[in-house]
């Protein structure tokens, strides 16, 4: 048996407490006494009984807490700090003064119930800070948030080297970790395939398509757009990497990415290489698809080939004029303009008064102030609606993502205008990204779409396809 | 948890932002909570971002506050302020608040110094002891730079008696003047004849019978008994009737055992602390200054360290920017007014109790005071609220100083100016009101809160700071 006697002044609790918090280190293993009191004459001839050493405890008065600890061995001593804090300080507890003040940071917001990871899409100009808080209180981060700086970018990503954590985004607009999906994901069946992605629709397309052809995913990670920048380095990409190629449930990983610096785009490779699970590789550019990716993930799987569901048009007639596109998703665009360039030559990427053009309205120009075009389609329901009377204009292009965060009914805000527009004579041609868990209901949208006289298909590079088809091939 | 854990483990989510990414979370049944975000004050989106690149400021916040929780004050002595005071010389005149002159200051200012004046017989009348003061012949200088706090005007003169109080476990020492009492009073700006009777009696009597009565005791604890006169119902600012009780008693045997001081001037002591439940006021808040001093000069730092108002001006003062003082005109203390005095007589917010703020009492503790609740809307449930909106803007709870209502969680302690331009929850204060005209005294009490723009002004002075 060991003795150990403590003596703190100036610490003061009351008597009910402390034989509280006697008896929690009485019931403690490996005690066989143990006294918290307040040093008042009762108390100090109590411990004078109980054969603790005086000396330790001569000196202490009535405001001075005295613990004194009879354990078996040092090891069953260093265990009672922590029951004894617990014993002395608050609990859970309820006020009886109603609902607590709400938090209004993300680190208090996140203490309030334990939180492990925070998700960020505040305005970009403030996201810098709640990001690198929520980093430095221990949290994973996702920043959903675009308008964000580079330099913040790489800070917050050192950051979270430092602290084995992970930094998705900023400009992430999804993930799905685990089955639960943040910002933009879709509700896709569970598997073996974990996804690493510099690009939200990349994923949302990838994800779809392959639980369109009944393959499952176990985590789509977004690492934000930029992060395969020179300045970056795909800091969190191949971090990300790294840890799913650890992960026993991975069977095989996509690494997806608009265009990356070339520098990095090799590193990648090397790294991917390196990996002992399969990776494929899906940096966008002219003959890389996201569905051709998912074809390769289908045949590593040994599965049969997948026929996408689509819902095409019965005709090919339009009225003359060139290809505009109005789309939500940034990836997606740019894989229609590598698939339609070839076709029909150089499209403008911003909005033009002729001509064929492919335009992201997702793009930070067009969300400063608004929310994204994939929940708010004010802005491209304006353009579109404004479609019908240009002449100039004789094929449509657009997409619709649906899935968690996306607008709820996206079809009813855009069926009248795809009703005007077949009506004066553009054929119209959406991509269609979803899965059939969805909430907005998958099958529910493309029908709605396609009875508006949409010819709708679930992979962008078919819909992109068919309408470089329309205008360069005559068809 | 780390990369590795991402993987496999539960997601708990905080979110901060867009309302339809937080309801999909509340849809796939994750566990989550959305902050009540709002952007930062405006004008300090780059300081804060400047300090959260810099990132020092977590790290030199824990050692400010680990410095000023490990302080121990103990009351010591009583001496005369031209004694112990650094820095006081026979005109100087310390005050409330931060820096201010004769030109600016508020009717409780002036009428206190005028009281001073003819208290330490340099005037003999209050125009007199204006003239003095407009031609500039004494010298005005904060409290707070001379180691020293004062309730309300906060006047202190070289002759009066001054608590010393003494850090336990460090060398730090801190002094208040002694508490007059409640009403017509010089603290407040009153400054007739029995207000002068009772500054000499103080010096005369009071002072050297508590200092004996110490002297025989020794030194009494402060922090233990502000930490039982919580859970008996005291604030620590507001309401001080537990602790002075606490005090009696400590020094009780000390004063009935003390033959060298007359029977009848022991017997007026005890009454005079018996029939004061702000004396410990006073001493709490110079326990708080040793505490404050403490956690002073830590590079980057964003603790507060003052709160003091002088009357015209609120003044906030941080641990990384050093003595400099970010002032904001001080608001108007919605209140409780004595008999007919109403809300026009009240002069704006004024003294250095709000030191006990900065130190996790007062309005910090307000849920430890069911019987002053009246101040907050009347209710109990008022008043935990208060507290624990407190929680979010401050360091730590405090180790001693227990909430028996909140199960005995530590009060908010060591306010962070970062974490209350982010939030825009002000720091509240429980507080005295003093007539707006020298010479009237005391008209009620009520709250306040700390001005945003001094914690604003202090955030982008910290991230100017060159470390």
């Amino acid at each position: 048996m060991i003795d150990r006697v403590t003596v703190q002044s100036g610490r003061y609790h009351d008597s009910v407490r402390l034989m509280q918090a006697s008896q929690a280190l009485r019931n403690t293993d490996g005690v066989s006494e143990a006294l918290v009191a307040m040093g008042t004459e009762l108390n100090l001839s109590l411990l004078t009984d109980l054969r603790f050493d005086e000396s330790e405890f001569s000196s202490a008065g009535p405001n001075d807490l005295i613990v004194a600890i009879r354990a078996v061995d040092e090891a069953a001593l260093g265990a009672l700090d922590q029951v004894l804090d617990d014993a002395l300080t608050a609990g859970k507890y309820d006020t009886g003064a109603g609902d607590l003040p709400p938090p209004h940071v993300i680190e208090t917001a996140a203490q309030s119930i334990g939180a492990n990871f925070a998700l960020i899409s505040i305005p970009g100009r403030f996201a810098f800070v709640e990001a690198m808080e929520a980093v430095r209180a221990g949290l994973h981060v996702m920043v959903f948030s675009d308008n964000v700086s580079l330099n913040h970018e790489v800070l917050l990503k050192e950051e979270a080297v430092k602290r084995d954590l992970l930094v998705m985004g900023p400009d992430c607009g999804t993930s799905i970790i685990g089955g639960i999906g943040l910002g933009f994901a879709n509700a896709v069946q569970p598997g073996t395939v974990s996804v690493v992605g510099a690009s939200g629709t990349g994923i949302q397309q990838i994800t779809c398509l392959l639980d369109d052809a009944g393959i499952g995913i176990r985590h789509a990670w977004g690492t934000g757009s930029r992060d395969l920048s020179e300045a970056v380095g795909a800091s969190s990409t191949l971090r990300a990497l790294a840890a799913l190629d650890a992960d026993p449930g991975t069977e095989i990983i996509v690494v997806v990415s608009k265009p990356p610096a070339p520098s990095v785009a090799a590193a990648m490779r090397e790294a991917a290489a390196r990996c002992s699970t399969p990776v494929v590789v899906a940096f966008m550019g002219p003959g890389s698809t996201l569905e051709g990716a998912t074809n390769e993930v289908i045949s590593r799987v040994g599965a049969p080939p997948n026929v996408y569901s689509a819902w095409p048009s019965r005709d090919s007639e339009h009225r003359p004029g060139s290809l505009r596109g109005f789309y939500s998703g940034g990836t997606l665009r740019d894989e229609a303009r590598f698939i339609i360039e070839p076709v029909i030559g150089p499209v403008s990427l911003t909005e033009t008064a002729d001509g064929h053009a492919l335009v992201d309205y997702g793009d930070d120009e067009y969300t400063e102030g608004r929310a994204h075009p994939m929940i708010d389609q004010t802005v491209r329901l304006e353009r579109l609606n404004a479609a019908v009377a240009d002449r100039s204009i004789g094929v449509i292009l657009l997409d619709v993502v649906l899935g968690y965060g996306a607008n709820p009914d996206p079809a009813m805000e855009l069926a009248p205008v795809i009703r005007s527009l077949a009506g004066a004579g553009v054929a119209v041609i959406s991509s269609l990204c979803g899965s059939s868990g969805d909430p907005q209901g998958f099958e529910y949208q493309a029908n709605q779409l396609h009875k508006a006289g949409a010819a709708v298909y679930l992979s962008n590079a078919a819909a992109a396809t068919r309408a470089g088809n329309l205008i360069g091939g005559g068809l | 948890m780390s990369l590795e854990r991402l993987i496999d483990d539960e997601l708990i989510v905080a979110t901060v932002g867009v309302e339809i990414l937080q309801q999909a979370l509340v849809d796939q049944a994750v566990t989550s909570v959305v902050a009540d975000w709002r952007p930062p004050t405006a004008g300090t989106e780059d300081a804060l971002a400047t300090l959260a690149e810099r990132g020092i400021t977590h790290a030199a916040n824990e050692l400010a506050i680990a410095r000023m929780l490990a302080v121990r004050p103990q009351l010591v002595d009583v001496a005369s302020a031209r004694d112990v005071i650094p820095g006081m010389t026979e005109t100087t005149f310390l005050h409330a608040g931060p820096p201010l002159t004769w030109e600016r200051a508020s009717g409780p200012i002036r009428g206190a110094l005028i009281g001073a004046l003819i208290y330490e017989g340099i005037a003999s009348a209050a125009d007199e002891a204006e003239e003095i003061c407009r031609r500039g012949d004494i010298t005005l200088s904060p409290c707070h730079h001379h180691q020293t706090v004062g309730p309300m005007a906060g006047i202190v003169s070289p002759s009066m008696p001054v608590a010393v109080v003494r850090d336990a476990g460090g060398d730090g020492v801190a002094y208040s003047t002694l508490n007059e009492g409640l009403g017509k009073v010089l603290r407040y700006g009153a400054f007739g004849p029995a207000v002068i009777d009772r500054l000499q009696w103080m010096e005369k009597v009071l002072g050297p019978v508590v200092a004996a009565t110490l002297h025989q005791v020794g030194a009494v604890d402060l922090q233990a008994l502000i930490s039982q006169a919580l859970q008996m119902g005291d604030d620590g600012h507001n309401r001080n009737r537990a602790a002075t009780s606490l005090l009696l008693r400590s020094l009780g045997t000390g004063l009935i055992e003390n033959n060298t001081v007359p029977v009848a001037d022991r017997k007026e002591v005890f009454q005079f602390i018996d029939g004061n439940d702000h004396f410990m006021l006073n001493l709490l808040m110079a326990a708080g200054k040793l505490a404050v001093d403490a956690a002073s000069d830590v590079p980057g730092s964003s603790l507060v360290t003052t709160m003091a108002r002088n009357g015209t001006d609120f003044g906030v003062r941080l641990s990384g920017t050093g003595d400099q003082w970010f002032t904001a005109p001080a608001p108007i203390v919605d209140g409780l007014f004595l008999g007919a005095f109403t809300a026009d007589d009240a002069n704006p917010d004024i003294g250095d109790s709000a030191i006990t703020e900065t130190v996790g009492l007062g309005g910090f503790a307000m849920a430890a005071s069911p019987a002053i609740v009246g101040f907050v809307g009347g209710t109990a449930t008022g008043a935990i609220r208060r507290t624990l909106e407190m929680y979010e803007i401050t360091l730590a709870e405090h180790p001693a100083y227990q909430i028996p209502q909140l199960e005995f969680r530590g009060t908010p302690v060591g306010i962070d100016a970062t974490k209350v331009v982010r939030t825009g929850v002000q720091p509240q204060i429980n507080t005295g009101i003093a007539h707006k005209d020298p010479g009237v005294g005391m008209v009620g009490a009520g709250l306040v809160e700390a001005p945003m723009d001094c914690f604003a002004k202090a955030v982008i002075a910290l991230a100017a700071t060159a470390t």
